[in-house]
């Protein structure tokens, strides 16, 4: 059975349809990369998944457990965590305790506070955020709050682990160091969908490839697979030249 | 024909003074991002101007439009550009403003209130003007002259925002206020404008209002409340929605005071709980 | 609405034991006690003042339990005070005093719970307007039903001394600040925190946020009840319009402003000071504080988002030398 199944996944906004009956898997311990132009209905997806939306018509199953009916904060306690493309971070409260959220309440289990915190500083040291565990996390660098966010989602011991768009706005050594932490993600048993932008960190970090398109899914495979596809490369660099013309 | 003296024309009469009044609060919603807890006041304000200066000067409810309007334009342009204004620049989101504006009116409505208790004291005050029948249909002339007067300001105003520049930049101002800035429109200043001319509106409402019922300085907070039905009712920043919402409660009210006058005020509560609860965005909604 | 409510930068506190701790402990417990003990010692005017002082602390202070981390704007405290003024006056002379406030607790409990599951789904501005209206709802509503069912206007009470208002008043003022202590402290504090600072990325992470907000909102609606319970039996008569006067959701909102919301004595000194100045103005020049309340509020939100406390804060910090950056 798939960790994460979607079957006919679709959702209209108005009569714009962001995501159009998309099928998709993954299975535990892969990392499947979501790439697709902008516009493409990849953070929708998202969305779907972790409930902020739901899904007309279609149907989403994790281990088996169908999402559809959860309210966001179930689906977190169920083992999916998160992070945005627009960081959210808390960020008039100290490092740590934006970690601690995510222990004390996404795990499902009860914690007390001091495992909670304990909990959050091994996430923090995961991503070596910390020295910095005291100060206002509004406080941090842009690249600093992603590693937070990601620290807090580790925080609520997800078995899946949604990525959105974690490179953007990094530096070419931040990004080596993303790339890093992802697959040290990975190594301890979490298994990791990315949306990304930034076409040599996801071919080189995933396991596997979805690529959507106006909210359909185009193709799929492992990265040189896709990249070979010829729709794929015509919906990113347009129609092949004709040379002879 | 008790149906049509009654009820319709009482209606469209009533509906024509909460849209002009609803209106007004729209424009500064839908451009300023001011939810004016205090718009009601300006309401009281136009009223006991005209009520003022009728007693004082012996001067026509409706020439004295012509002073309470420029007066509350002026006092809503000065609200704006200064207050209003400051908090924008201090603001770091839309969402946070939008709190502190309306927090800020609540201040407003209170100092407001209290200036005119000051100076007029809280008992009713009635002014007779053009009471007389006109037509067998027993409608008091003043009540027409106050439909005639908000249809003229209506048409006015449309013609104002389809025609001329700066009806078109505060229609552009409304949709997206940063690329209206970034376009060339002086958006501090159309925000001020706008921010006066919807508080002017309330004015005139407030005006018309001293010639066909009776006034008192709390008046205001039951105006303010209609005004936020009709435009939640037709659509929070949506200014014909506002129209036709002032226009729908206006015969709801109509219908509910024929038979059971008490209810009225329940009956505008209930619907406003009901629609908030139901359909927030309203009839055209788009907040 | 995350919106003037300004949030506490410093967020979380370590429980140290320090001498300057202990110091301020014991000046606390002291200044309880002895306000505790203000009937035993004088009669009259100054047991007065302060039960309406401990009132507006009790208001204040359960209006900032709720609306102070989520950034909700509550407007409905007079709907949950006045609905406390009903319950006194419908059970007065039935039941004992204690049990018409704890009842009147328990019914703000379930009203608020029920308006509450309604509304607390509604974005900021929309919250914001529909507890105001929910206040002149209820008071509309209880005139016609008076009106039409019991064929009154308005209730007589039973009233109870001054002194034993004033203990049940300073008891339900002690208990407030309380839960607002021990709920700021605890994990629950940080999950309002973090509703209120991204309520989407709270829900994610795993928090409850309507249950969350659902059972702050009615615990702050306990306070409200009863301290409107308490004060209905100082009054003899009450009608609708007593009851449910706006004002009272006006007031605790501009003295928790005023007072600054991050440390709890803020509202405990705006309700001090706004109620002395209420006793002075009240009898010759009702509508002059009434004027100087929105003029405060409208000073306290252009100029101090953090309230007094705040003022007072900047001004230590520049005295002190200015080490630290400010806020």
């Amino acid at each position: 059975m798939h960790l994460l199944e979607g079957e006919g996944v679709t959702k209209h906004f108005g009569g714009l349809a962001a995501v159009s009956d998309v099928d998709f898997y993954v299975d535990q311990g892969e990392i499947l990369g979501l790439i697709g132009p902008n516009g493409a209905g990849k953070t929708t997806l998202f969305n779907l998944i972790s409930a902020s939306l739901k899904p007309k018509p279609g149907k989403i199953a994790f281990k088996g457990v169908d999402l559809t009916p959860l309210p966001a904060y179930k689906i977190c306690r169920l083992g999916i965590a998160r992070t945005f493309q627009t960081v959210k971070i808390f960020p008039n409260v100290p490092v740590a305790r934006n970690v601690m959220v995510g222990a004390l309440f996404g795990t499902g289990r009860r914690m007390s506070s001091r495992q909670a915190l304990k909990k959050a500083e091994e996430a923090l040291e995961f991503v070596d955020l910390l020295p910095l565990k005291n100060v206002p996390a509004g406080d941090l660098t842009l690249a600093d709050q992603k590693r937070l966010e990601v620290a807090r989602a580790l925080a609520s011991d997800p078995e899946l682990l949604l990525l959105d768009e974690l490179m953007a706005g990094l530096t070419q050594t931040e990004v080596a160091e993303a790339i890093g932490d992802v697959r040290q993600v990975r190594d301890r048993g979490i298994t990791v969908i990315m949306i990304e932008h930034l076409m040599q960190a996801i071919m080189a970090v995933s396991d596997r490839i979805v690529v959507l398109d106006y909210g359909r899914k185009i193709a799929e495979g492992t990265p040189r697979e896709v990249s070979a596809d010829p729709k794929v490369i015509e919906v990113y660099l347009g129609e092949e030249c004709d040379v002879a013309s | 024909m008790a149906i049509l003296s009654q009820i319709i024309i009482p209606g469209f009469l009533l509906g024509g003074i909460f849209a002009l009044v609803s209106v007004g609060l729209s424009l500064q919603y839908g451009t300023a991002r001011v939810l004016n807890i205090a718009h009601g006041e300006f309401i009281m304000i136009g009223a006991f101007i005209t009520f003022w200066l009728l007693g004082s000067v012996n001067l026509n409810p409706l020439v004295s439009l012509v002073v309470s309007t420029p007066v509350v334009f002026v006092l809503g342009w000065l609200l704006h550009s200064t207050l209003f204004r400051r908090l924008m620049d201090t603001s770091p989101t839309l969402d946070v403003f939008e709190g502190k504006s309306m927090l800020a009116s609540f201040g407003l409505l209170y100092v407001v209130q209290n200036i005119a208790r000051m100076i007029w004291g809280s008992e009713p005050h009635n002014i007779q003007f053009m009471n007389n029948s006109v037509t067998s249909a027993q409608i008091p002339l003043n009540r027409l002259v106050a439909l005639g007067v908000v249809i003229v300001i209506g048409v006015i105003f449309y013609f104002f925002l389809a025609r001329t520049r700066l009806g078109k930049a505060i229609r552009a101002s409304a949709q997206d206020p940063t690329t209206a800035g970034l376009m060339g429109v002086n958006i501090h200043r159309v925000l001020a404008i706008c921010f006066g001319l919807g508080l002017a509106m309330a004015g005139i409402a407030g005006t018309l209002i001293s010639t066909l019922l009776s006034i008192d300085t709390a008046m205001g907070l039951q105006d303010t409340v209609i005004a936020m039905i009709v435009v939640v009712l037709g659509g929070l920043g949506s200014i014909t929605g506002a129209m036709i919402g002032g226009v729908v409660l206006g015969l709801v009210s109509a219908l509910v005071t024929y038979y059971q006058p008490s209810w009225t005020n329940i009956a505008y509560y209930v619907i406003f709980v009901v629609l908030l609860l139901s359909r927030p965005k309203g009839i055209m909604g788009k907040a | 609405m995350k919106t003037a409510i300004t949030k506490n930068k410093a967020g979380g506190d370590a429980a140290v034991l320090t001498g300057k701790n202990l110091a301020s402990l014991a000046l606390v417990l002291v200044i309880f006690v002895v306000v505790g003990l203000v009937p035993t010692m004088t009669q009259g005017y100054p047991v007065t003042l302060l039960s309406y002082i401990l009132r507006y602390v009790i208001l204040a202070v359960a209006w900032v339990l709720f609306s102070g981390p989520t950034g909700y704007m509550s407007l409905a405290s007079a709907a949950f005070y006045g609905l406390g003024f009903y319950m006194a006056a419908v059970f007065s002379g039935r039941m004992p005093f204690p049990v018409i406030v704890l009842v009147a607790g328990v019914v703000g409990f379930i009203v608020a719970l029920g308006v509450g599951g309604l509304t607390l789904r509604l974005k900021g501005v929309y919250f914001a307007i529909f507890t105001f209206a929910l206040v002149l709802l209820v008071q509309n509503v209880v005139l016609e039903a008076e009106r039409l069912i019991t064929h009154t206007r308005g209730r007589f009470v039973e009233t109870t001394s001054l002194s034993t208002a004033y203990y049940a008043m300073f008891i339900v003022a002690v208990l407030t600040i309380g839960v607002c202590v021990l709920i700021r402290r605890s994990r629950y504090g940080l999950a309002l925190q973090s509703i209120g600072e991204y309520e989407e990325a709270a829900a994610h992470s795993g928090i409850n946020v309507v249950r969350t907000k659902m059972l702050t909102f009615a615990t702050s609606a306990v306070f409200m009840g009863m301290a409107g319970a308490i004060v209905a039996t100082q009054r003899a008569y009450i009608d609708p319009y007593i009851a449910f006067d706006l004002n009272q959701s006006f007031l605790p909102v501009v003295m928790a402003m005023f007072g600054g919301m991050g440390l709890l004595v803020g509202p405990v000194i705006g309700a001090a000071v706004f109620t002395e100045i209420q006793e002075q103005l009240q009898t010759r020049f009702p509508n002059l504080f009434l004027l100087i309340v929105g003029m405060v509020l409208i000073v306290a939100i252009t100029f101090m988002p953090n309230g007094i406390l705040g003022v007072a804060q900047r001004a230590w910090r520049w005295l002190r030398g200015g080490r630290r950056a400010p806020a």
